[in-house]
Parts: C-alpha cells; structure tokens; sequence
C-alpha cells in the first residue's frame, strides 16, 4: 500500500502537476500556430517575463497575500497576465506584424520568434540575473498531507498550495477558453481563422483584431504557465529552451491548432516524463523479499534524471514518424 | 448607373499581366455570366474585382464609387459577397457558426438574415449543427453562398458555383442564384459549364485572353453560332 | 568574377577592422581571434547551405559542434594505460554485445510478420520486449561506466591523427543529421527547427553526464592539433599555422560550394526553396534533395566544430551555448547574405570579431555605469553585475537577427540569383 501511495505521490501528483504547466504553455503555442502559422520559439521566455512581472508584483506588495490567505505571488498574477498580454500585443505589433505583412515564408517567422526570445532573455537576466529566485516572499508553502482511511498505509498523500492552485486555475482556464472559444464572436472568428484564413477574410473578418486576442491569451496563459511553475518550484531565469521542447511536443502530440489537443498533450508529456524517471525499485522492494533471487539494483529507471529532456523529445519523434497530425487531428500540415 | 462596373481592367500577379483590358457592367437585377476557355482570365477578373490581386490600369466601380483595390474587408462592408471556387466552407465549424462568421461584421441582430439564408437552402437547416466539412460538395456550395449572403449583400460573386457537382445538384444551385437575384441581389459568377450558365444570364461575357470577345445577353450568346462554335463546343 | 563596389567597400571595413584589433590587442591575440572566426565561418558555410540555399532551419547547431568536437576528442586524444591495460575494455564491449544482441532481438521481433504473427500481438511484443532489453543493457552499464570512472577516470582517446577526428566528426554529424532529416523533412519547416533544438539539448546532457565516455564537467585538455603547438614554436606561429589549415579547408569548402551552387543540383535546390509545389510537379523528388542539403551542411558543421573545439585546447561539454554555438552562427549567417558563400565568410569573421570585442566593451559601460550610478544615485550594484552584463549581449544578438529580418532579409550580400529568361 505505502508503495503504491509513493508511486501515486511521485508519477500521478508530480506527472499532474508538470503536465498541467505544459498543457497550459501548450495551448498558448497551439492557438499562435493555428492562427499566425508559425512555431512561437519565444513563448518559453514569456512565461518566464511573467513570472519575472509577479516576482516584482510581490516583492512591492508582500503583504497583500497573507491578508487574503493566498500566496502573495498567485494573487498578483491576474494583473501580471494582463502585463504580460499587452506585451505580447506590443512584441506582434513590433517584431512580426511587418513580416506578416510581407507574406516572409512560417520559417522566417520561426526566426523572428528567436530573435524575440533571445530579446527576452537577454534584458530577465540583465535585471533578474541567472540564480534561481522564490516567489515566496512574505509567506510560507503550505503543504498538505492527506492521510488515507487505510490500515496498511502509514504515508501520508502530499499535495502542496501551489499545485492545488494550479489545478485549479487550468480547470478554470480551459472552461474559460471553451466558452470564449464556441460562444463569442471573436472566438468563432479565431477558429474560423484557424481552419481557413483567406476565407476568414474574404469574409469580413477583422484578421488584426483576431491576431491581437490571439497574442492576449497566448501571453496571458504564458504569464500563469510560468507563474504557477515557479510557484511549485523556483523561478528560474534560464529555463527557455528546456521547457521549450516539451511543451512544443505537447502542442504536436495534441494535434497542432486544436487546444483541447494541447491539454491532452500537456498531460501526456507530463506523466510520460515523470514515469520514465521514477525509480522502480522503490515499488518493487516488496516483491525482492517475497523472491530472494530478485537482485534489484538501487536505480531502476527508464531514463536517469538527467536525461529527462530526451522524454519530449522522443515523444515528439514519435507521433511525428506515426501521427504528424497529432491524437487529435490537429491542423494537417 | 451600373451595380458594378469594370472599365478596361488589367491585372495579374507578380507583374505579369492575365487580364488585358477587360470591360463589363451589369445592374442590380440581373445575373451576369462569365464564361471562356481555360486561361481566358475569368477567376482572375472576379478576384480582382475583390481586391484579391492588383489591378495595374483601369478601374472597377460599384454603384459609381471607386472600389479599385480595395482590400477585401472593406468591400465586404460595401455590400459584396464573395464565394471562392475551393476551400469555401469552414470546414471545422458547424454550418450555423459558418453563417455566423458571414455575419461577423455586423454588430445588429441578424437571426431574420440566418432564417433567409434556411428559406433558400432548406437543406441547410437540418443541418445547422452539423460541421460543414461533413456535407456534401453541393451542400458545402450553398453553405458557402449563404456564408456571403449573411451581410445582405447588393453584389454576388460566385466562382464557378457548380464546379464538380452532380447535374441535379448544379441545377439546384442555379435555381438558387435566380432566386436571390429575384430578391434584389446582383450576381456576378463564372461557369465552365457555360450553356446552363448563360441560360439564366441577364448578361453574358465571353472572355478569351485576358480580354472581352463577345458581350450580350445571355441568350443571344446562346444562340450566335460563331460563340456556340468556339466556346461552346458546337 | 568582378567583385562589386558595394562588397570591395564591405570587404575594405573589415580589413581595416581587423587592422585595428591587430593595433589594439597585439598579434598573439589577434591571430586567436582569427583563428576561431575561421572555424566559426567553417560553421556558417554549413549553415548557409541548409538556410540559404534550402531554406531549412537548424536550431541546433550547437549539437553538431559538439558532437563535432567530442568526436574528434575520442579520436585524437592520447590512449588511456589506465584503461586498457585492465579488463574494463572487455566488461565494456561485453555491454556492447548485450546492446547488439537486443538490437538483434527487437528486430526479429518486427519480421515476426512473415511468420503469420499478428500486429495485434507483434506490438505489445516488440514494445515490452524493448524495454526490458533497454533496461537490462542500461543496468549492465552503469556498474561498468561507474568502475570505467573510479578506476580509470575515462577512457581516453583513440590516439590518432587529429584529422580522421576531423573527418569522423563530420561524418556522425551527418549521421545524426540523417536521422533528424529522415524523420522531420517531410513536415513542416518549423517542426525541423523544434527537433534540431530538441537533439542539440540531448547530445548536450549526453555529453555532459557521460563522465566515463568525456569526463564530463571535468573536461579534458589538452587536446592535441594538427600543426605544432605553442610550446613548440611560440603563440604566434602556432596560431597562424592553425589559421592556414583553416583558412585552406575553406578555400576548399567555398570552391566546392561554388562548383555545387551552378551545378544542376544546386539549381534544382534553389529552385525547390523558391517554389516547393512547382518542383514537386515537375518531379523532383523535394524531400530527397532537401536531405542531401541538411546532411552536407551539419557535416560542414561537424568538422566546423571540431576545428573549433580542438583549437580551443580543451573538450567542455558544458562549454556548449546556445548563443555562442547555434544563433551566433544564425546571425552570421543572415547578416552576411543567407546563400551567399562570400557574405556568409564576411559575417563570420565581421560578427565575431564584434561578438569578442563586445565583452570587455559589455564590462566597461557597465563599469562607468556602476560608478557613476554609485556616485550620483548610492546605488548598491548587485555583485553578479559584470555576468548579466555579458547576459545583456544576448539581448543584442535577438536585436541583431530581428532588425535583419525586418530591414535587410537578404543580409549585406544578397544571394546573387541568375535569371534566365
């Protein structure tokens, strides 16, 4: 029983909660791709600029959180997303909007998208520097165990403040997005853009106006995804590229364009990653004593931690060899 | 005045030239035609008229104004519709959420429009919460059609409404265009299948490179031997 | 071949840059400088070829430098006694054999087709069977990789010339490079730069937590050069000797590009990037082509990297960046003139030597900064101020590749092409 509350511990909470943090940088990656057509290389930089906004957000108002009963960090993050939205606005409006009006080929846009994120990263460690920072300032994380009606079971589940939180915000995220996206105008008109854009505008369709909102929820769920992950962690300034990847595999693994796709995905890269690390031998103990010529070494797992990275990045070759369209029969392309 | 007129338009992509001076005019009533061997510039000059490529020399006018190259939005706001040959219907959307998206410029409540659009296409209504990339090609064709019609458009253009259909499905169709014609709009379309096309033409032009060979109404067009020897495969 | 008045003045600038760096910083220095810009132009040539004249994106150019250099590391460095002499070697290739053997398993497990099996039970088969293999050959190495470390520290190199090192790192570039290209080049363009991305950060954590292959963080140096080293014949000899190897292999390397570029195979190349659809239809085989490109280009990187790595003296596995390996070489590429040989040679030395000068430039402004912000403001500068200043270059080479597309998409020399009419 024990065994089976670790492994419930360390691969479904922790797979849960990584997952959650792709699914949600994820969708952001899908919309852009859906809309704008072009991998958005600079979206892992704009989580972390968000989480750099609420950094700051804490440390002028520390106390406003413990007065609510909240992190001081997740109580700042809704005005950090709006920050952080306007600046991706203000980024499309000065780094991409000319190209895109150029007609430069997706791969030119990949391009400009580095040049942005290499922007970004530059000026968050000019001013936040390359060391790892806590959002917990004036409070404290509060972690709960939860004890299990069960005879056997002397573990405790374990679950902290922040991941509760962070479960919670994705629920409300994508119940927002669902709504957003197949009741107003200007959702419909974003997946109208995103199945056929040169129908969309002989339509009438306000193609700016649908670029912009894009931009607003990409940055806006840019701005959480990182805000949440530094919550549950640390804020870590150089993370860029090592997150990248797998949330790029969760937004193909979810079918490019399609955001419920992304929030399958995001999960499925999550549990895959945190399987693929866990050490078996902490599971399989029991079963050593029970057949004595078992020899389990100290670390039986898939992948050492230290190659976590090749996770995604097989995932990704995978339904790329199989499924270029995603689980979720994305946009084909 | 004309509901549109071109006036001796040339245009083409990536500077060389498809049409080479092409004229036509029709009026709110009626239904004109444009039909011409492969290459004769028939959907380049519906594009042009809508903005979709650049027009070098001439002008286009609608009811007098001057609509040359204007993007397609604006025109859209003028009181046209445009129903492109391919890749017509949001494939993803539901047929109702198709109309929806014609409508996206106005900001009134156009239920009454969606209830028109169900009374010319019954077929559509059942199908309203349908994804359109599940109809047929003919269904597609009319959700594409109502999809224009959502602005009350004064000005129709269709290329090549009945292209691919089944006989019974493009007769369907063009009994359709005369039905909207009748209620005030003007349409404008290109047809490979040229004799059914000109037989419910107010105005046809007979287009061969790039340029107008014959201009009359549609019957006479039909009956003149030498366009029926040329064009319209005897 | 004239050369154009615009690219003789371009051409005269940077001649009388490095005239200056000369004047400022002395010869030894000012050969170095040169040396590296040769192996970084190496590295642009390689990317030219797959940006410029097939329009692919490499975001991993980072991964074929290292690769490169570790490559040529294994080959040339010394052979370790310490190593060989025991029975690690035999342990080791026992590991291998294990690892062959599954190979060997697995595959007959796939053509357990011709004998009726069905997919149905041939799948799961294949896929428990791998992975107790995988983890079977795993748990057998790691006692061997722990011992090859404790007892050995790594296993050294091959001890051969440096150049088959050069030649093999180029070579498993490729190898590599088909791999990649094999799987993504059917796709979308943007999905080749994520998975180059995705392998470069790969090889990069192999490299780096492999101790007994590499050493990792422990690094190994020195590492031995094609031409006599410093302590031979001094600082300025070597490096000049290094240079003209160097400078050769390019001349070599421009000269066959040329050769390709006015061929056929570089006009149908040309003619794939500007119009996929139409060459397809005319019956070029576009992804073929695409992948004979991509692999010519990371080989060019392969060896690239091990010229710059064996001059570097030193195998870093950690040394490896993104910035300085991969987008560096990106703004080379597209400042100089994407599928522009000669431009991409000009950005490679031009951007470099700015790139090397920018640091204690970075440090000095930094410095006035810290000074005249503690004077005027009591500002209490934070002590890791002189690292985030050379973080800050970062940002100045996002604004580089940025201000290029936008304003210059064809770089300072634009790729000449021939119309026929």
């Amino acid at each position: 029983m024990n065994e089976f509350i670790f492994f419930f511990n360390s691969v479904v909470i922790n797979g849960a909660v990584i997952g959650s943090i792709y699914a949600m940088g994820a969708i952001g990656v899908t919309l852009v791709f859906g809309i704008l057509r072009f991998a958005h290389f600079a979206h892992a930089d704009m989580m972390t600029l968000g989480a750099f906004l609420v950094l700051i957000l804490t440390a002028l108002f520390p106390a406003v959180g413990p007065a609510i009963g909240l992190p001081t960090a997740f109580v700042m993050m809704p005005l950090a997303m709006v920050a952080t939205a306007f600046i991706a606005v203000g980024i499309d409006k000065l780094f991409y909007k000319k190209l895109r009006e150029n007609n430069v080929k997706p791969v030119v846009m990949v391009m400009a998208s580095v040049g942005v994120t290499l922007m970004l990263q530059g000026l968050i460690r000019f001013f936040a520097g390359t060391g790892t920072q806590s959002l917990y300032i004036d409070d404290r994380k509060a972690i709960f165990r939860i004890d299990l009606p069960f005879e056997s079971a002397s573990r405790n589940l374990v679950v902290t403040e922040p991941q509760l939180l962070l479960f919670l915000s994705l629920v409300f995220a994508v119940v927002a997005l669902h709504l957003f996206l197949n009741k107003s105008r200007l959702g419909k008109a974003m997946r109208a853009m995103s199945d056929n854009p040169d129908l969309a505008k002989v339509s009438g369709i306000n193609t700016n106006t649908v670029v912009g909102v894009t931009w607003i929820i990409a940055g806006a769920l840019a701005c959480a995804a990182g805000t949440l992950l530094s919550l549950d962690v640390t804020l870590k300034p150089d993370l860029s590229f090592m997150i990248l990847l797998p949330i790029f595999a969760a937004a193909i693994v979810g079918g490019v364009g399609s955001p419920y796709g992304a929030l399958a995905g995001g999960f499925v890269v999550g549990l895959t990653e945190t399987l693929a690390v866990f050490n078996w031998t902490f599971v399989l103990r029991p079963l050593e004593q029970a057949i004595p010529a078992l020899d389990l070494p100290n670390t039986l797992a898939f992948v050492p931690t230290e190659y976590k990275i090749t996770i995604p990045f097989f995932i990704l070759l995978a339904i790329l060899i199989w499924r270029p369209t995603g689980l979720f029969k994305g946009k084909i392309i | 005045m004309a509901l549109i007129e071109c006036k001796n338009i040339h245009a083409g992509y990536g500077g060389m030239n498809i049409l080479n001076g092409v004229n036509m005019a029709i009026e709110s009533s009626e239904i004109g035609v444009i039909v011409g061997p492969n290459g004769a510039g028939k959907s380049t000059t519906l594009k042009a008229i809508f903005g979709l490529l650049n027009v070098s020399e001439g002008s286009i006018e609608l009811r007098g104004d001057d609509i040359t190259n204007l993007a397609p939005d604006k025109l859209v706001h003028k009181g046209m519709g445009f129903v492109p040959q391919e890749h017509n219907v949001f494939i993803s959307m539901t047929v109702e959420e198709n109309l929806e998206m014609g409508a996206f410029i106005r900001r009134d409540d156009f239920s009454y429009m969606l209830e028109r659009v169900y009374s010319f296409f019954p077929d559509l209504k059942d199908k309203r919460r349908q994804p359109a990339g599940e109809l047929s090609g003919g269904q597609r064709q009319m959700v594409a059609m109502g999809r224009a019609l959502m602005v009350e458009p004064s000005l129709l253009l269709l290329d090549e409404p009945t292209a691919g259909l089944s006989p019974l499905y493009m007769n369907e169709i063009f009994e359709r265009v005369i039905a909207i014609n009748k209620s005030g709009v003007g349409v404008l379309m290109v047809e490979q299948n040229a004799k059914q096309a000109l037989r419910i033409a107010h105005k046809g032009f007979v287009l061969a490179a790039g340029k107008n060979r014959f201009t009359d109404t549609g019957q006479n067009l039909l009956n003149d031997p030498e366009v029926a020897k040329s064009f319209l495969g005897g | 071949m004239q050369l154009p008045k615009k690219d003789i003045i371009l051409f005269s600038l940077l001649a009388a840059l490095i005239l200056i760096v000369f004047a400022s910083q002395g010869s030894a220095y000012s050969v170095r400088v040169l040396a590296e810009a040769s192996c970084y132009a190496i590295l642009a040539l390689g990317l030219t070829i797959q940006w410029g004249y097939a329009g692919l994106f490499n975001a991993g150019i980072m991964g074929f430098v290292a690769l490169g250099g570790f490559i040529t590391m294994l080959f040339s460095f010394p052979t370790n006694d310490d190593f060989w002499s025991t029975d690690l070697p035999g342990q080791l290739g026992g590991v291998g054999l294990k690892a062959l053997l599954s190979i060997a398993i697995v595959y007959g497990l796939t053509q357990l087709k011709r004998f009726g099996v069905s997919k149905k039970i041939r799948l799961p088969l294949i896929i428990i069977s791998s992975a107790i293999l995988y983890l079977w050959v795993v748990t057998s190495l790691g006692p061997v990789a722990k011992a090859i470390e404790s007892e050995a520290g790594f296993i050294g190199g091959f001890g051969l010339p440096v150049w088959v090192g050069w030649l093999f790192g180029g070579a498993i570039a490729g190898g590599i490079a088909y791999f990649i290209g094999h799987i993504c080049l059917g796709l979308r363009s943007d999905y080749l730069a994520i998975a180059t991305l995705g392998i470069a950060e790969i090889i990069k954590a192999f490299l780096k937590n492999a101790d007994w292959l590499t050493r990792g963080t422990l690094t190994v140096s020195p590492l031995p050069w094609p031409v006599p080293q410093a302590g031979d014949i001094g600082f300025i000899a070597a490096r000049a000797a290094y240079l003209s190897v160097t400078a050769v292999m390019i001349a070599v390397i421009y000269f066959l590009l040329y050769r390709a570029y006015n061929a056929p195979w570089g006009r149908t190349m040309r003619a794939i990037r500007d119009n996929e659809n139409s060459s397809a239809a005319m019956g070029k085989d576009v992804n073929r082509r695409r992948l004979e490109v991509f692999i010519l280009g990371s080989v060019l990187m392969g060896i690239g990297g091990a010229a710059l790595v064996t001059f570097n003296g030193i195998f870093d596995p950690s040394g490896f960046l993104p910035l300085n390996h991969t987008f560096l070489v990106w703004v080379m590429v597209i400042l100089g003139g994407a599928g522009n040989n000669k431009g991409t040679i000009f950005g490679a030395v031009f951007i470099y030597i700015i790139w090397i000068m920018s640091e204690p430039a970075a440090l000095f402004l930094i410095d006035i900064a810290r000074q005249l912000g503690s004077a005027w403001f009591e500002w209490q500068p934070p002590g890791d101020l002189d690292s985030r200043a050379l973080q800050a270059r970062v940002f100045v080479i996002g604004l580089t590749i940025s201000l290029v597309l936008r304003y210059a998409p064809k770089g300072l020399f634009p790729e000449k092409v021939a119309h026929h009419a």
